[in-house]
């Protein structure tokens, strides 16, 4: 089949939906691939190298449209675009499916395929095709970058000789990709990270990029994040109270925040308040990652960066990753290009969308005429899902008190039961039994309280010597064989004899192999 | 004749015996406790001889020297991997020699009694109103007697009753830890068929077998004479062989601390029978380790004592959760390249191990990788192997040092962090299933957990289920590949590719 990608028409969009590279991997599924002029220009790719690497070069979109069976591109198509399809073609984009009925009702009409990226399902095996992770990926990293630009200070704390820099303070708040991306970057620049997420379990995740993990006082459990497919979901007004008055007391200290705060399909919450923002320090920057959905912070304007009465800047670009086109074009094209891999299972260049697949059904909204938006929830959990058992609760010190002393109390219980039926059993043996019996019988009731005293320390690395060497000395029934051999009875000395002889052969192997075994155990 | 300096030699042998068990708490000061041991013992013979056991105590000495003539042979020419076998035919001897020990007293009780009849007298007869045996030989018969007839001859009928219940307790744990151990051996040196087998009639047989010998024995207190001591020990001989072959290989951990338990209760029993406290007290010790090694190994498998002896894995509650995807083959390359580019190894090394003799190889590749800077640790579960303890011997024998070998609670931890983990010739003790399938056979039996290593190779010589036959999820999971061969040649092909 064929597969093109024309030039995006956004104002703007630097991004292209298919590099020289990809291309190839493309032909090597067995596809043909073609691309508008000029398409890549923005991103760093010319026409001779899509040349180069096999593309056909068409000269329109219209042309470009009209003779591929697939057509791959970055932003939500236009109307124009929209007309443009036709039956049996396949729309693979972002399409913002939530947002854009009217758009998906006329694909359908037209009887096309509209594969939205955004929708493929956040499961591993579809990681590799997720662009909104690749996209956000480079929009955390470029955030730090952008607020690096605006501030007026390093990052990092120095000692000069020209005197001595304070590090930057660094508020993220959200741990998604991109918010993990940008904790990321700053720590690697050396500022002071904290972050914030609503969900406690990535607190790890913080961590283990070398952020602090920012926790409210609360104690209501929050709703688990991985069941809704690995998103935030919108959080109790409780939660949301405690959550604006912990930044409101960080706000005075914090350089730089970068809010990634984002639930699908809602506006962006409003996490930085207009009265934080007065708080901070002038020439501190905010970088608004969610202004595309209305901005984390109240003063946020989309697209534009803006400066406050106290010298406070706040960006609101909504194209981070079309900055950075060459990289997200290389990445975006390559999760078109797994994609595709998925569609085409035999690598013959014939597409298979097959519904009963779970990422392909997935991030389909238009199939066979029909909108088959939304999908049903996918089978396999999405990737965060492992947290289903309890965040290790942190026991105060009086409830771990009151469990020593419960767990205290029962094993005394526990002995002083036992202590007493072991009594009264002796004691009722005693009663019955002449005391030159009871005389042993005490000595054999202290050998196994001491013998288990003992055992217990016994190494679990040694209990093959243990057993070797209790061997040895369980032989010292040769005592008894000793005092009987001396009898006037034939018989009575045979069996003696016979069992000294057999004793004496344990003993000795038993002792012998135990310093055998022993002999080899060495520390290195 | 008084014996006073015997019973100080017997409670300085005492204390000894029980310093050389509490010594093995660690590797170094283990090495000094054998000693202890063999002190203890040497001053308990000698006490012996020269005490009570005077009589004839030039046969003594010689069979002493014949017995250790033959034990000598066996501790240098064993190899490590059949310990096991070593410590089941020993068990077999304890158990043998406190059957005859046991028969001895009875005999002597027989010959005493038939002494005091023809001089006119009852053994064990009592003055009224005291409990003491007045009634007795004349001094001349009395003195020619032995050590252990005077001991008798001295007794009250009840304190000769009591006497009877010990010997024949003595007689038939002593006769059960004797054919137990023959068939334990027979199975671990794998002369006689590992798997469970029973006669038909199973554990009834057994139960009848109990019940029979329990009618013997009171027969045998009530005076029906010594064919039914005779009697009791076939039925004895009987439950420790049918008992033993009716549990499988791999449980013979279990089985062969039990028998430890049961030969030190037998000397015991003797101990009390011949009223000698050294006995008594060694035999208490030995019991309890052996029962305590057997309550360790049944925890290990989370199965009670009683399901082991009863043999064989009971049903689970339902169906077993069936496994998806395919066992994914790997070569030598694939491994050793994997290792190469490790920073941190686990070695889950188990029974196969032992089979295919390939400690030394496990060893050496273990020294390469160490060179190499790379950590490389053993982990080690309670049941691995078929002793307590087996796989700690072997690699100790291949001179792998004991401190990177570790404990499953030590080191079940640590896997998330491992990049490569080596599973040579384990399989239930790395089964998931015994954590994720309620309806496993072994669910709930704490399980070292490999599969949360970043890649995990197993070493096994084909396909298919181990002993117990429980498919084991891990060879099918994603990050697991399966190196087939034996377990020796597997590792042997590694060697010359880590570099």
């Amino acid at each position: 089949m064929k597969i093109g990608t024309p030039k995006e028409v956004h104002e703007g969009e630097a991004r292209v939906a298919m590099t020289p590279e990809s291309a190839q991997a493309l032909q090597k599924l067995g596809h043909e691939c073609a691309i508008e002029a000029g398409a890549g220009e923005k991103a760093g790719f010319s026409d001779a190298d899509y040349k180069a690497a096999g593309v056909e070069v068409i000269k329109t979109a219209a042309a470009l449209w009209k003779t591929c069976d697939i057509v791959a591109k970055v932003r939500v198509p236009t109307d124009t675009e929209v007309k443009r399809l036709r039956e049996g073609q396949t729309l693979i984009s972002f399409f913002n499916p939530a947002e854009n009925e009217k758009h998906m009702k006329m694909a359908a009409e037209k009887g096309a395929t509209v594969i939205a990226m955004e929708m493929v399902p956040r499961i591993s095996r579809a990681q590799k095709m997720d662009a909104l992770s690749s996209m956000a990926n480079i929009a955390g990293y470029r955030a730090v970058i952008e607020a690096g630009n605006n501030f007026g200070r390093f990052f990092t704390g120095q000692v000069t000789a020209a005197g001595k820099v304070p590090p930057a303070k660094v508020l993220v708040v959200g741990a998604g990709v991109a918010g993990l991306a940008a904790i990321g970057t700053s720590t690697s620049l050396g500022a002071i990270t904290y972050a914030f997420d609503v969900r406690p379990e990535v607190a790890e995740q913080i961590e283990s990029m070398g952020a602090e993990f920012v926790f409210l006082d609360f104690a209501d459990e929050t709703q688990d994040g991985a069941s809704t497919g690995g998103y935030a979901a919108p959080s109790s007004p409780e939660f949301q109270a405690k959550q604006l008055e912990k930044f409101r007391e960080m706000a005075p200290d914090i350089d730089i925040v970068i809010t990634t705060a984002l639930i699908p399909n809602r506006p962006a919450p409003k996490l930085w308040t207009k009265d934080m923002v007065e708080m901070m320090k002038p020439g501190s920057v905010i970088i608004d990652l969610a202004a595309e959905r209305g901005g984390n912070c109240d003063l946020t304007v989309k697209d534009e960066k803006i400066v406050t009465d106290n010298g406070v800047t706040i960006v609101g670009y909504t194209d981070f990753p079309s900055r950075m086109a060459t990289q997200s074009s290389t990445l975006y094209s390559t999760n078109i290009r797994h994609m595709m891999t998925d569609l085409t299972p035999e690598k013959d260049g014939v597409v298979v969308h097959d519904m009963e697949d779970d990422v392909i059904r997935g991030a389909t909204v238009t199939h066979g005429g029909e909108v088959t938006y939304p999908p049903p929830p996918p089978k396999v959990q999405a990737i965060a899902a492992a947290p289903k058992k309890e965040a290790p609760k942190e026991l105060t010190p009086e409830e771990k008190k009151a469990q020593e002393l419960a767990a205290f109390k029962k094993q005394t219980t526990q002995q002083v039961g036992l202590l007493a039926a072991g009594g009264f059993l002796v004691l009722l043996v005693g009663t019955v039994a002449p005391a030159s019996f009871m005389q042993h019988f005490i000595v054999f009731l202290l050998s196994v309280f001491v013998g288990f005293q003992v055992i217990w320390n016994v190494s679990h690395s040694l209990h093959t010597p243990l057993m070797a060497v209790t061997n040895a000395i369980s032989s010292i029934i040769i005592l008894g064989a000793l005092i009987q051999i001396g009898s006037s009875s034939y018989l009575i000395t045979l069996l003696a004899g016979v069992g000294i002889f057999m004793a004496a052969i344990n003993i000795f192997g038993g002792f012998l192999v135990t310093r055998r075994m022993l002999a080899m155990f060495q520390k290195s | 004749m008084d014996f006073g300096f015997t019973i100080a030699a017997y409670a300085v042998a005492a204390v000894l015996f029980i310093l050389s068990l509490g010594g093995l708490s660690g590797q170094e000061s283990a090495k000094r406790a054998v000693w202890y041991g063999i002190a203890g013992m040497a001053i308990a013979i000698l006490a012996t001889i020269i005490g009570p056991g005077q009589g004839l105590w030039l046969v003594s000495l010689i069979m002493i020297a014949g017995g250790a003539a033959v034990g000598y042979q066996l501790a240098t020419k064993v190899q490590m991997t059949q310990m096991p076998e070593l410590v089941a035919i020993m068990h077999s001897l304890v158990g043998l020699a406190a059957v005859f020990v046991g028969f001895n007293a009875d005999i002597m009780i027989n010959n005493l009694s038939s002494l005091f009849a023809e001089n006119g007298l009852a053994l064990g007869a009592v003055v009224e109103g005291t409990r003491h045996t007045a009634i007795g030989l004349p001094k001349a018969l009395y003195s020619e007697l032995s050590s252990f007839g005077q001991l008798i001859a001295k007794k009250t009928s009840i304190e000769i009753t009591i006497l009877r219940v010990e010997l024949v307790l003595g007689i038939w744990i002593g006769a059960v830890t004797f054919t137990g151990s023959v068939i334990a051996y027979g199975k671990l040196a794998g002369k006689v068929d590992s798997s469970a087998t029973q006669l038909p009639g199973g554990h009834m047989l057994n139960a009848a077998a109990a019940a029979g010998s329990l009618i013997l024995a009171i027969m045998y207190l009530n005076d029906a004479g010594s064919w039914t001591l005779v009697l009791l020990t076939l039925l004895a001989l009987f439950i420790g062989y049918h008992l033993i072959m009716g549990i499988g290989g791999a449980d013979m951990p279990v089985v062969v601390s039990m028998l430890n338990s049961y030969s030190g209760w037998a000397a015991a029993a003797i101990g009390f029978s011949l009223g000698n406290d050294l006995l008594i007290v060694v035999g208490a010790l030995v019991g309890s380790s052996g029962a305590i090694l057997s309550y360790i190994m049944c925890k290990a498998m989370n199965r009670s004592f009683v399901s082991v002896i009863l043999g064989g894995f009971g049903g689970g509650g339902g169906e077993q959760m069936a496994v998806e995807g395919e066992q994914v083959a790997i070569e030598a390359d694939g491994v050793a390249s994997a290792l190469n580019e490790a920073d941190s190894i686990v070695i889950v090394p188990g029974y196969g191990m032992a089979v295919a003799q390939a400690q030394q190889a496990v060893s050496e590749l273990t020294n390469k990788l160490r060179a190499k800077g790379k950590t490389v640790r053993f982990a080690i579960h309670p049941v691995a192997g078929r002793l307590p303890g087996h796989m700690n011997v072997l690699l100790a024998e291949a001179k792998v040092p004991y401190d990177i070998v570790l404990e499953m609670d030590e080191i079940n931890d640590d896997f998330p962090d491992t990049d490569v983990v080596i599973v040579i010739g384990s399989n239930d003790i790395v089964n998931p299933a015994a954590q994720d399938d309620p309806n496993s056979p072994i669910a709930g039996m704490p399980v070292l957990e490999v599969w949360k290593a970043k890649q995990v190779f197993v070493s096994k010589r084909g396909q298919g289920a181990g002993y117990s036959g429980i498919e084991n999820p891990l060879f099918f999971k994603d990050n697991t590949r399966m190196f087939y061969g034996d377990a020796k040649d597997s590792v042997s092909k590694l060697l010359p590719l880590i570099d």
